[in-house]
């Protein structure tokens, strides 16, 4: 009963979201707007359990929610035997650099004698 | 036989038969996943595209008749990406305190990995909606496919490339970081999220949880940076 007020909580929050990117033409999709708005909403008891209920669960299951869009592939199969070689080395390439870039660049600045050491908290 | 053609037929033109199969086939992906000990090859995302997608084109079913049940799955996306903010709220502290490190980091690795891949595709002779499409590809796929239709690329498209980009990242994350001698939970799972979004993120919680609540931060980070930056860079390069 609480996951489902939470999920009822999230779903309202998705669709303020999207109310306010198509009222003030936001360049942000909107469940991002209902995150946004949802953390100071957090702060309030009687919403944060609830929604803490929904986004476990939901989080718990994030990799499912994938699957519909994934098996999309089969759609866009004339892409994969026309390109496929070379977007499978720029899919694999670029996200090795992004992870990299991103894990030594944040590992750099935590890392500064003076900042937080990266074993804390 | 005729009878069971028949209830084939019938059965597989009902939304049922996409809930069904991404449930079941999702569920069995799953637990051979824990079997394994949850190695990064066995994920369960792979897995459960592959069957459903040979299960497809193997009985002639067109997508649209198998999303017709799979959109009940599909749409929780948009709540999960609101339920983001939970993660985020729990380590408010941490993010309040290593803000500028973490944003730092989100904007540079999210940069490279969006450069990387659109620069590749464009020395590869890509058609312009293909390198569109693959300017979003690490942030999770709902949102992908917002910032693939606002740059002109083919959303459809994007989620795809997002999904295959998570899946990579879920599968080489444990070995890039082993090679890089990144040892913080923290920073592999900050990296694994910028890099690989929902799916990368979903991987990083099955192995630690410092790691998942890290990533879910860069998930949550890169959907608001991607979406306010990516339409901005390609509005420039017109």
């Amino acid at each position: 009963m609480m996951a489902l007020r939470g999920l009822a909580i999230l779903l309202l929050l998705q669709a303020a979201g999207e109310a306010i990117v198509h009222a003030v033409s936001l360049p942000f999709p909107g469940p991002v707007v209902g995150l946004v708005l949802l953390l100071p909403a957090l702060g309030v008891a009687w919403i944060r359990e609830p929604v803490a209920a929904a986004a476990e669960l939901l989080l718990a299951h994030l990799s499912l929610l994938f699957v519909p869009v994934g098996v999309g592939v089969i759609t866009h199969l004339h892409l994969v035997s026309e390109y496929g070689l070379r977007l499978l080395v720029v899919i694999v390439v670029s996200t090795w650099v992004g992870m990299a870039a991103t894990a030594l660049v944040l590992r750099a600045l935590l890392g500064k004698p003076g900042v937080e050491d990266t074993e804390r908290g | 036989m005729d009878d069971f053609v028949q209830l084939w037929v019938y059965l597989s033109s009902t939304p049922l038969f996409g809930l069904t199969a991404t449930l079941l086939t999702y569920a069995a992906a799953q637990a051979v996943y824990d079997r394994v000990g949850r190695a990064p090859w066995a994920n369960p995302v792979l897995w459960s595209v592959v069957c459903i997608g040979l299960v497809l084109v193997a009985t002639g079913t067109a997508y649209p008749t198998y999303f017709a049940g799979a959109q009940f799955v599909h749409v929780l996306l948009g709540p999960a990406v609101v339920a983001l903010a939970w993660p985020l709220w729990l380590r408010r502290a941490e993010v309040r305190r290593r803000g500028v490190a973490l944003t730092v980091a989100a904007l540079l690795g999210g940069l490279a990995a969006a450069g990387s891949a659109v620069g590749m595709a464009w020395l590869f002779g890509m058609p312009p909606d293909i390198l569109r499409s693959l300017a979003p590809k690490s942030v999770t796929a709902p949102v992908a496919m917002g910032i693939a239709e606002r740059i002109g690329g083919v959303p459809a498209l994007a989620a795809v490339f997002a999904v295959l980009t998570g899946m990579v990242g879920a599968l080489s994350a444990k070995y890039l970081f082993n090679l890089l001698r990144i040892d913080s939970w923290a920073v592999r799972g900050f990296a694994l999220g910028t890099a690989s979004h929902g799916i990368g993120a979903a991987r990083a919680l099955q192995v630690h949880a410092d790691a998942g609540a890290y990533a879910g931060i860069a998930l949550g980070l890169q959907v608001v940076l991607a979406s306010l930056l990516t339409p901005f860079v390609f509005h420039w390069f017109r």
